[in-house]
């Protein structure tokens, strides 16, 4: 068994051999992702270590070098960073193997850089996730971005450089105009960006409270990947991307590391307290409470299927952030529940939307109809998912929200628990709506009768009969990671219990 | 009230200043490549005359070191000064200027916003105010430097003798010679490249007009001359 | 004779004579051959320096053994040491990179001539840094200039236009070296010195019209060769149709040894105490540094020709520079010192990038550019790399600059010049990110010249190419050399100014 401390340099370390052998297994694509899927294996076990060892109670760290004085490559594991790895490092094995049966299934070309782009981005998450400060966090945050661009431009056509120019346009100009700028402030107030336990810059309060408010709109802003509204654009802009990177990227790895950064700002370099007691986070609670219900209104409007899930996304993104601009512990907890939570869900669906798109290569949703007699398990895994993103027991979702309303609550802010059910209204009728549509519609122009009587709508004429297709899904390589996730919500609501203690710690640290 | 006899004094300076701004506005205005550098050489032929100006001391003295030599020193520290005599005119600004403007008045009635006068009065860099340090500047300021050959004292004083008696003469220093001497080397160079570049453009274009030359890069660029230039290209 | 004890000046002579022997061998490779041991040579000398400096303080060579002041004093800092090091670490990358782009783009008869004017125009440059005397610095500065009209000229048989642009920039050096030398003039007519050093103990105190005259000429002589905003109409031609090698090895180098002398007089001749320097730094080094550096990088963004883009983003960059300078503060200066270095090492990488691709397109227009991944991906990932590096992404030197300069923005108390730090390296994103989409996005051209299929770039200049770029990443993550080395000197000459 290694020890924690290795595994934190090792979980970088091995994305990295994992890309070298991509790249000299160019030619040989079954060994190609062969090697994929033995560099997710280790990793995953390397975030076992880690996160048992934290669990344990054990913070283990390293550090690199110093990169300039005071501000050393440094990495330490606490519980919502190993929280993080772990969420991330198993949903990459469980995309690695979806991207198999995607990219094949779809016949994508240039599978070498795409898997090779994808380890280097699941080093840079893993970083993000372990990093000891500000400064690391930045890093790897860049590094994500960039190795991201050409997954996002994977297809090279106009549509793809136009949305890979949004994504990187928006995704550099927040980091290095408000992020950068945030954590220069940050290190010249309190002399190191190390993130602690209560709070940097509450140690530093006098010269920190002129500006916190200053400051903590540069890091919500700042950290575009939290697609806290106005800097959402790019996610919707990423959609350009082939599925799993949508999948894995825009519902876990980017995105979280996105609001991951905030909650680990707001705990770690302001405090909680500190921040409860200065009031300055109040404003942001409403900017995210307008983002959640702004980006589902959004979502109902869409036809593309992944245009939609991607409003959902930055809806349920601004959950988290609304969680940690709550300032108590309980919104930081429903936070962070919910970076595990929807990640399994909205997973669930991207991968949903990825196999229809190879098995029926339909991307809209009025395209839908009926396509759940054809592919039964997708569409259930679908409901699932997006049955948790509402959150409804007994599903993993459904917990997030139960602890935000109680943050609201102690915050004494009312009204967001009104906007937390109303966006959850809102969730059940553009989700739920598609496995609705799937199931229940006849498929256009089927014209079996019984379905003709059961639905005839003004529209439906009953020409261009065409006999019922007969069951077909995507292929097993797509459809197994779907049941995985879809059942990971499942299980992770009964494990909830044990994943608060696990994360209590966070909390507590807030004096 | 402006006082003529002041400003006339300083003719040398007014030369200066003259052929400078002639240089400059040439080197602007012409379009032609070769008169651009004409007025680059008025321009630097200025500032050697404003060189050679400064290089003339009243009461100022080779700093020949006496000591050094009886010491035995090889001379060396007095080949140094003799030949790089930096050291001499080191209240070269202010005596340089007394040499002008002593008979008339003293420093205090100088208009103040005058270049030179401004020295006159502050002449702290130079060792004691006044005219006193017309005299006694020499010797301040070659003492902290002859410093480190030994004897100090004995130099210093031999010196500062020899600088009393220096007082009336008006000295060469030479060092704004040799200074401009390189000057003019590099002056001439660049005259020759800036020369063989405009027979190298005339070969390239048939014009060392700037507007045509414009113009032409317009038209091979984009197809056609624009505004002005145009028009210059046409005449 | 003991040569270690020669070597603060061994930098700047060697090249100097083996310029004046280059002329003598034949024409072909020998030259070139001789240039670039020459260089390499230099680059030791100057590393070998470096360190001496580094363990045991300043070094004080005097020519031709003159004590000074009397004598030309070579005074070797830190500050200086890593500009000389940087000069000549660029000139030994650059040599041996320039054979086959130089065969490609000059008259092979001239080659003796360009090797000769390379190792003058190198010499020159050190010869600036490492002298520690005033009009010791206008002469160097135009045997540099004198040998750059001309290598820039040389330029002319690729295109035209590099004749029309060295003759500008001679119009403009010249004027700049003329005020300068005006400037040193006052100055000496005020204390009667030349040596730097010397001028400081004798200026300390003097604050009349003949002192501040003599700052206000040589502020605005170096400003015209450094490319202050808005002095910097001459670069942008002359760097965008030199031939390819020189403008990589003037961008990195030319502009930065003017903005050292700059620092140079700024802090160790007239020192913070000088009152009119104060006003200088807030009143014209700090509006001019923040309109160069959004100025000039947005007309880098509307350019056509990658060479000018580069060119117009160098103004830009300069302003970095002169904002860390006009903070007066050790952490400006020492972020500008910084700055310079890593900027060297940035742009001369991007430059050469630009010279494979003129080497086998034989253009440098972004059509050029267009579907470059596939048909030279080494080339490609170079200049992406050293793009990012100009941006300022983490793990490269842009970064280490630009943490530099908002730290030293913060503590000198203008936050906003923090914001417009950033906010002009997002216009660097742009006009970047506009060639390495055009790179990696698009197809080749399918019609016209562009359109032959070319290889890759000959070895020779992709190794030179690649150590540039492996600086770049290195001395992102380790930066004892550059940004510890920078704020020592940085240090130190605050000290002599009288700074805190």
């Amino acid at each position: 068994m290694i020890s924690p401390e290795l595994a934190l340099p090792l979980s970088l370390a091995f994305p990295l051999v994992g890309f070298v052998a991509i790249w000299l297994l160019d030619k040989r694509p079954n060994w190609r992702e062969a090697a994929t899927l033995a560099t997710a294996v280790v990793l995953l076990a390397l975030a076992i270590v880690v996160f048992q060892a934290v669990g344990a109670g054990a913070r283990p760290a390293y550090v690199l070098f110093e990169v300039v004085s005071g501000l050393p490559i440094a990495f330490e594991a606490e519980p919502l960073g190993a929280m993080f790895g772990l969420v991330a490092s198993g949903l990459w094995l469980v995309n690695s193997l979806y991207s198999i049966g995607y990219m094949r299934g779809h016949g994508e070309k240039h599978q070498t850089r795409f898997y090779m782009c994808f380890a280097i981005a699941i080093a840079a998450a893993m970083g993000v996730a372990y990093a000891a400060n500000l400064f690391t966090l930045f890093i790897f945050y860049e590094v994500l971005t960039l190795s991201t661009y050409p997954l996002v431009t994977h297809k090279g056509d106009a549509k793809a450089r136009h949305g890979g120019r949004v994504y990187l346009g928006v995704l550099m100009a927040t980091s290095i105009g408000l992020l950068l700028p945030a954590i220069a402030w940050t290190y010249a107030i309190a002399g190191s960006t190390d993130f602690a336990p209560g709070g940097l810059l509450s140690a530093h309060a006098e010269a920190a409270r002129p500006v916190l408010g200053l400051l903590l709109a540069l890091y919500a802003f700042g950290v575009g990947k939290a697609a806290l509204m106005p800097v959402h654009p790019w996610l919707p802009n990423a959609m350009v991307a082939p599925t799993p990177v949508s999948a894995f990227l825009h519902a876990v790895a980017v995105v979280k590391a996105g609001v991951f950064s905030i909650l680990k700002i707001v705990v770690y370099v302001f405090g909680v307290d500190f921040l409860h007691e200065t009031g300055a986070s109040a404003p942001f609670v409403w900017i995210a409470g307008g983002s959640i219900l702004l980006a589902s209104a959004i979502a109902m409007h869409k036809d593309n299927l992944k245009a939609r899930l991607a409003y959902s996304t930055v809806s349920q993104l601004s959950y988290v952030t609304l969680g940690a601009m709550l300032a108590v512990s309980a919104g930081v907890m429903g936070g962070a529940l919910q970076i595990a939570a929807h990640a399994l869900g909205k997973m669930t669906l991207f991968m949903c939307a990825g196999a229809i798109m190879v098995a029926a290569h339909k991307e809209k949703v009025s395209e839908l109809r009926g396509l759940g007699r054809t592919m039964p398990i997708t569409f259930v895994c679908f409901f699932i998912g997006a049955v948790s993103i509402v959150g409804v027991p007994p599903l993993a979702g459904s917990w997030p929200k139960f602890f935000l309303m109680l943050g609201a609550a102690d915050a004494g802010q009312i009204a967001m628990i009104g906007v937390l059910m109303l966006s959850s209204l809102l969730n059940v009728v553009y989700l739920l709506s598609i496995p609705a549509v799937a199931f229940l519609k006849p498929a256009k122009g089927a014209d079996a009768p019984l379905e003709k009587e059961w639905y005839a709508g003004p529209l439906y004429d009953g020409r261009n009969a065409l006999p019922r297709d007969p069951v077909k899904e995507a292929p097993p390589f797509c459809l197994i990671p779907i049941i995985l996730t879809a059942t990971g919500a499942i299980v992770l609501f009964f494990f909830s219990g044990a994943l608060y203690d696990y994360l209590l710690p966070l909390t507590e640290t807030g004096r | 009230m402006i006082d003529l006899a002041f400003i006339a004094e300083r003719y040398n300076y007014w030369i200066f200043i003259v052929l400078m701004m002639i240089g400059v506005y040439i080197v602007i205005s012409r379009g032609n490549l070769v008169k651009k550098i004409v007025g680059l050489n008025i321009f630097q032929t200025s500032v050697f005359i404003y060189y050679i100006s400064i290089g003339k001391v009243a009461g100022g003295t080779a700093p020949i070191l006496p000591a050094a030599y009886e010491s035995g020193h090889e001379g060396k520290g007095a080949r140094a000064s003799a030949a790089h005599g930096e050291s001499a005119p080191a209240p070269g600004a202010a005596s340089g200027e007394s040499l002008h403007a002593a008979p008339q008045s003293a420093p205090e009635a100088l208009p103040a916003n005058d270049l030179a006068s401004a020295v006159a009065q502050t002449p702290q860099g130079a060792g004691p105010s006044g005219e006193a340090g017309l005299h006694a500047a020499p010797g301040e300021a070659a003492n902290p430097l002859l410093a480190p050959p030994d004897g100090a004292g004995d130099a210093a004083s031999a010196l500062g003798e020899a600088a009393h008696k220096a007082a009336e003469i008006v000295y060469s220093n030479p060092l704004p010679h040799v200074l401009i001497l390189t000057a003019i080397v590099v002056g001439v160079a660049t005259t020759a490249v800036g020369l063989a570049l405009a027979v190298r453009i005339r070969e390239a274009y048939g014009t060392i007009e700037e507007d045509e030359l414009e113009a032409a890069d317009d038209i091979a660029e984009f197809g056609a001359a624009f505004g002005e230039k145009a028009e210059g290209a046409r005449a | 004779m003991n040569l270690m004890a020669q070597l603060p000046v061994l930098p700047v002579v060697i090249p100097f004579v083996a310029g004046a022997l280059a002329l003598l061998l034949p024409k072909g490779r020998a030259p070139w051959a001789w240039a670039t041991f020459v260089s390499w040579l230099s680059f030791l000398a100057s590393a070998l320096l470096l360190r001496e400096v580094a363990a045991t303080g300043p070094v004080s060579y005097h020519l031709g053994d003159w004590p000074p002041p009397w004598g030309i004093e070579y005074r070797i800092d830190l500050a200086n040491a890593i500009v000389l090091a940087l000069v000549s670490g660029i000139a030994a990358a650059v040599a041996p990179f320039a054979y086959e782009s130089v065969r490609a783009e000059i008259d092979e008869r001239q080659s003796p001539y360009f090797y000769a004017a390379f190792l003058i125009c190198v010499s020159g440059l050190l010869g600036v840094t490492a002298t520690g005397d005033a009009f010791n610095i206008f002469v160097f500065l135009e045997i540099s200039s004198l040998s750059t009209y001309a290598l820039v000229a040389m330029g002319g048989r690729q295109d035209r236009r590099a004749l029309t642009a060295a003759f500008t920039y001679l119009v403009m050096g010249t004027l700049g070296a003329t005020f300068f030398v005006i400037g040193v003039g006052l100055l000496y007519h005020a204390t009667g010195t030349l040596n730097l050093a010397d001028l400081h103990l004798k200026l300390a105190g003097q604050h009349n019209r003949v002192v501040e005259a003599g700052f206000a000429f040589i502020l605005v002589g170096i400003g015209l060769k450094l490319a202050m905003f808005p002095m910097h109409l001459w670069l942008p031609n002359a760097y965008a149709y030199a031939p390819s090698a020189v403008s990589a090895f003037l961008a990195a180098t030319a502009t930065k040894v003017a903005v050292y002398v700059l620092v140079r007089f700024f802090y160790s001749v007239f020192g913070l105490d000088f009152a009119f320097l104060g006003d200088a730094l807030t009143y014209v080094l700090l509006p001019l540094g923040v309109a160069g550096m959004f100025v000039a990088s947005l007309i880098a963004v509307f350019q056509h020709d990658v060479k000018r883009m580069l060119a117009y983003s160098s103004v830009g960059q300069i302003g970095y520079m002169l904002l860390g300078l006009s903070f007066g503060t050790r952490e400006g200066l020492a972020a500008a010192l910084i700055h310079l270095v890593n900027h060297g090492l940035m742009k001369g990488a991007l430059f050469l990038a630009v010279a494979c691709v003129v080497y086998r397109l034989g253009d440098h227009r972004c059509a050029a550019f267009s579907g470059l991944a596939r048909r030279m991906p080494v080339t490609t990932w170079a200049f992406v790399l050293s793009g990012l590096s100009l941006i300022g992404v983490p793990g490269t030197v842009g970064f280490v600059s630009k943490w530099y300069l908002l730290e030293a923005s913060f503590a000198a108390g203008h936050a906003w010049a923090a914001f417009m730090i950033v906010a002009s390296s997002l216009i660097a994103v742009l006009y970047v990110g506009r060639v390495v989409e055009l790179m990696l996005l698009r197809e080749p051209p399918e019609q016209g010249p562009l359109s032959e299929p070319v290889k890759e770039a000959p070895l020779s200049m992709l190794i030179p190419m690649w150590a540039l770029v492996a600086a770049n990443l290195y001395f992102g993550l380790r930066t004892e050399f550059t940004a510890g080395f920078a704020e020592q000197a940085a240090a130190a000459l605050m000290t002599v100014s009288g700074g805190r």
